[in-house]
């Protein structure tokens, strides 16, 4: 199947009035690849000023009385910080970023269905973002409701800020919905001749369930946001109960896109993982047809789920009843999903690279986050847990333990198609070490924090915390540290790498099958039509399957 | 010899439920239980933490033990065996969660009903309106709508309390000796039932030895009721943020015995009214 495609790396003749060389990666690039490497280094980027502004809060917190910044400056941190880290770093990577990159390589397109909406989603993210950062300097500071920005509270707090945060955050939904639009025009309309959707890489799944829930409930946020800015310069009273409004339902509106921004954020690091591990582990992905599925039901069952957030507002009982059983109910197609992975490393022979064991924390980290998910889906647990530190525990479980981590893998395993070079191992395990341990350090006290009475959201707090509060920062520290070695590698092995070959890890799903970085408009030839993308163990096999026991396979290597 | 591998799992599954158990019942991971729904709440926190804490060290476990057993050798470049799934594993590793996860459910939905989140507040909140009416000026009925907590079961001897929270304090009356103060005074042994309006901006009252939150909204009351079951002073904490000075919103519930709480009320009842 490769033979054809890993001929000679003539430069081609490039026709296009398109800047090349390092110039395109600033330019209005059409070119898909050009883009997901656009969407990667951006949000790396807001992800340092996201984990400065997490410096600040764990600063503040390593004394029990607010010391570090001013009150006002602590509640503006702690909303740009939740805004960055979720609108500007997870959801445009692990979607715009990586979808961008391999979509039109999983339907065996040459870019995706609208190159120039592409664009124009990416060049929306840098402008909302500085023009969320700015409004730090305006008059009054950046908003101070938190990234939920709860009235009445976001209508008392300094104007200037709340409303640039409003204006960011609907141009950041506005890039969201169109870059939904196009994945889900790919996927659906831009598949090459014979490729049936049941033969697609299930990473096209995943952006294919996260773009219907982008399409379907950023919408009702960007509605909602509008209502607010609306109470706020104009004086309306949609949620002002001054003037007759109703606080509740902007809860209601709010967590009606904000549930399924979680899965938003985790449905595309399962699609990765489930391409990383195949490769590594050199066997075929676990359970294909029920991976598929599994994805649907969780689209499904994570739109009705959104009023477990709100179980100690003002929430009739019944509602609160079936928003426990349905929220608890995700736990299952989301299950099935970690034992098919844990199925495919069953057995396999696995390469212990950084990009398993980067994938390998995230599948016991993410269970941790599922398993206080589930425990926070019970009304009566929820209601002494609700907005405290355990609560902060349990999401950074899910979006940094669980998504991140996809996407530190996600770099280790695609970093030789991006450059063609090989990323340093050593240096990629330090970056492991460093970050299982302070990740774990940090969060995990958070649990106990919160089941023993601190609210999140704190400048301040009691005493008696201050010793786990200091473990916790302790641990943040050690994340900031370990993106040292990540750096260091990403950048040193871009000019410095040994050269990787077209396909290092001899992996089957089609961005490998041409050369490494790939070509203009992907493949020299016809795009190649893989029907298994997960086709390991079925060649190249000397001992006949039939009759060998698992143990002959593991001891008769030479 | 060698031992079946089938006896080594099963002898791993008994050791890993067991010390899940442990945990559930050693390990001591919640402040002290002082009201009477608390002890119904660790209820379920044990039994939630002993499934988890067997089913992360399980998979934990399994995920470690791959990596160690299944790496590649130096050299290897073999594949694995073509497995790609298997129907009766699927339906178990669905059904099993799913029974779990339902019996979690119903479970806990009787130890909501158990703490009274489940009472109807429609039905109930006639009896108290006519009680403060006596104390307020009269207001529109729609004022005195409950619009969510967690009420009461059974009505006898409840111990009213309106509590305004505001930026950044809670005020706690006492309508029937019409006393006003800063901190929370209960009796042990007697329902006591918070009715709670919000001025300003949304707050949460919590008090983590109580086991129990309930957001407090402006425009809309809502209630939360308990009975306090042991004397002392415990934290009483906003848990929405609601301004700079969030962190700093606090306040104290005491408990007392019933006989210092009457003494209590007639030192700070005030003289005049009567
Ligand atoms: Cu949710
Ligand atoms: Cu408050």
């Amino acid at each position: 199947m490769t033979a054809s495609l890993t001929q000679t790396r003539e430069p081609s003749p490039a026709p296009s009035l398109q800047p090349t060389g390092w110039l395109r990666y600033l330019s209005f690039s059409l070119d898909h690849k050009v883009i997901g490497l656009q969407y990667i280094v951006c949000g790396f980027l807001f992800y340092f000023v996201g984990g400065a502004l997490a410096g600040v809060i764990r600063t503040e917190l390593a004394t029990p009385i607010s010391d570090f910044v001013s009150r006002e400056v602590y509640n503006q941190v702690l909303t740009l910080h939740g805004t960055v880290m979720i609108f500007l770093w997870i959801v445009p990577v692990v979607n715009g970023g990586f979808g961008n990159y391999l979509i039109p390589f999983y339907v065996g397109a040459r870019d995706m269905a609208f190159p120039r909406l592409n664009a124009v989603a990416f060049w929306m993210i840098p402008p909302s973002g500085l023009l969320l950062i700015s409004s730090y300097f305006v008059h009054g500071g950046a908003a101070q409701s938190g990234w939920t920005a709860y009235p009445p509270l976001s209508l008392t707090t300094p104007a200037t800020g709340q409303i640039l945060w409003i204006l960011s955050v609907l141009l950041l939904g506005g890039s969201s919905i169109f870059g939904g639009i196009n994945f889900i025009a790919t996927i659906v309309k831009f598949r090459q001749p014979g490729l049936k959707l049941m033969m697609l890489p299930m990473y096209c799944w995943a952006m294919l369930g996260t773009s219907i829930l982008v399409v379907l409930a950023t919408p009702v946020l960007a509605g909602t946001l509008i209502l607010l800015s609306l109470d706020i310069v104009a004086h309306t009273g949609f949620f002002n109960p001054g003037l007759g409004g109703n606080v509740v339902v902007y809860q209601h509106l709010f967590w009606f896109y904000s549930h399924p921004a979680v899965y938003i954020m985790v449905l595309p690091a399962f699609g990765l993982v489930s391409e990383i591990l195949p490769v590594h582990a050199r066997k075929p992905l676990f359970g294909y047809v029920t991976m598929v599925y599994s994805i649907m039901a969780i689209v499904i069952l994570g739109l009705i789920v959104w009023a477990h957030h709100m179980f100690t507002s003002g929430t009739p009982p019944w509602m609160r009843l079936f928003f426990t059983i349905a929220t608890a109910f995700i736990a299952v197609p989301t299950g099935i999903k970690f034992f098919n992975w844990i199925a495919t490393l069953w057995q396999g022979r696995l390469a212990l690279t950084t990009a398993m064991l980067f994938s390998c924390a995230f599948i016991i980290q993410f269970v941790f986050g599922g398993i206080t998910g589930v425990a926070l889906a019970q009304v009566p647990f929820d209601v002494h847990v609700h907005d405290t530190y355990f609560v902060v525990g349990h999401f950074h479980y899910i979006v940094y333990g669980g998504t991140v981590f996809v996407i530190f893998a996600s770099i280790y395993h695609w970093y030789p198609k991006f450059t063609g070079r090989l990323l340093n191992e050593p240096l990629g395990q330090l970056h492991l070490l460093l970050t299982v341990i302070g990740f774990n350090l940090c969060f995990a006290p958070q649990h106990w924090l919160g089941l023993n009475g601190m609210p999140r959201r704190v400048a301040e707090y009691d005493p008696s915390f201050t010793v786990v509060n200091q473990i916790s920062s302790v641990g943040a520290l050690m994340m900031a540290i370990s993106t040292l070695p990540f750096l260091i590698n990403v950048i040193g092995s871009a000019f410095r790498g040994p050269r990787a070959g077209d396909n290092p890890w001899r992996a089957l799903t089609p961005e490998w099958l041409t050369t490494s970085p790939p070509p203009v408009e992907n493949w020299r030839g016809a795009p190649p039509l893989v029907k298994e993308p997960y086709g390991y163990g079925h060649s190249g096999n000397p001992i006949d399957l039939q009759t060998a026991r698992g143990r002959d396979l593991w001891t008769s290597q030479p | 010899m060698r031992i079946p591998p089938a006896i080594i799992t099963l002898v791993l599954g008994m050791m890993l439920v067991l010390f899940g158990l442990w945990v559930a019942n050693d390990v001591s991971l919640l402040p002290e239980s002082a009201s009477l729904n608390a002890p119904v709440y660790d209820e379920l926190f044990k039994v939630l933490l002993a499934i988890g804490t067997v089913l992360l060290l399980g998979i934990t476990g399994i995920v470690i033990y791959s990596l160690v057993r299944f790496r590649r050798r130096q050299g290897d470049s073999l594949d694995g065996e073509p497995i790609e799934g298997n129907l009766a594993l699927e339906l178990f590793w669905t059904a099993v969660p799913a029974v779990v996860v339902l019996f979690i459910g119903i479970y806990s939905y009787d130890i909501y009903d158990r703490m009274g989140g489940m009472q109807s507040l429609s039905m109930h909140d006639h009896a108290p309106r006519e009680q403060l009416a006596s104390v307020r000026h009269a207001e529109p009925s729609d004022q005195d709508r409950l619009w969510g907590g967690i009420g009461i079961r059974g009505s006898a001897d409840v111990l009213p309390v309106e509590v305004t929270a505001l930026q950044f304090a809670f005020i706690f009356h006492y309508p029937e000796q019409n006393i006003t103060s800063g901190e929370l005074h209960v009796p042990t042994g007697r329902p006591v039932e918070l009715r709670l309006r919000a001025n300003d901006v949304i707050h949460a009252f919590w008090v983590p030895q109580f086991r129990l939150k309930q957001d407090v909204i402006p425009g809309q009351q809502t209630v939360l009721s308990f009975t306090a079951r042991k004397p002392g002073d415990y934290p009483i904490v906003c848990a929405e943020l609601c301004g700079p000075y969030h962190g700093g919103m606090r306040s104290h519930v005491v408990v007392h015995n019933p006989d210092d709480f009457s003494s209590w009320l007639e030192k700070t009842a005030p003289p005049t009214l009567s």
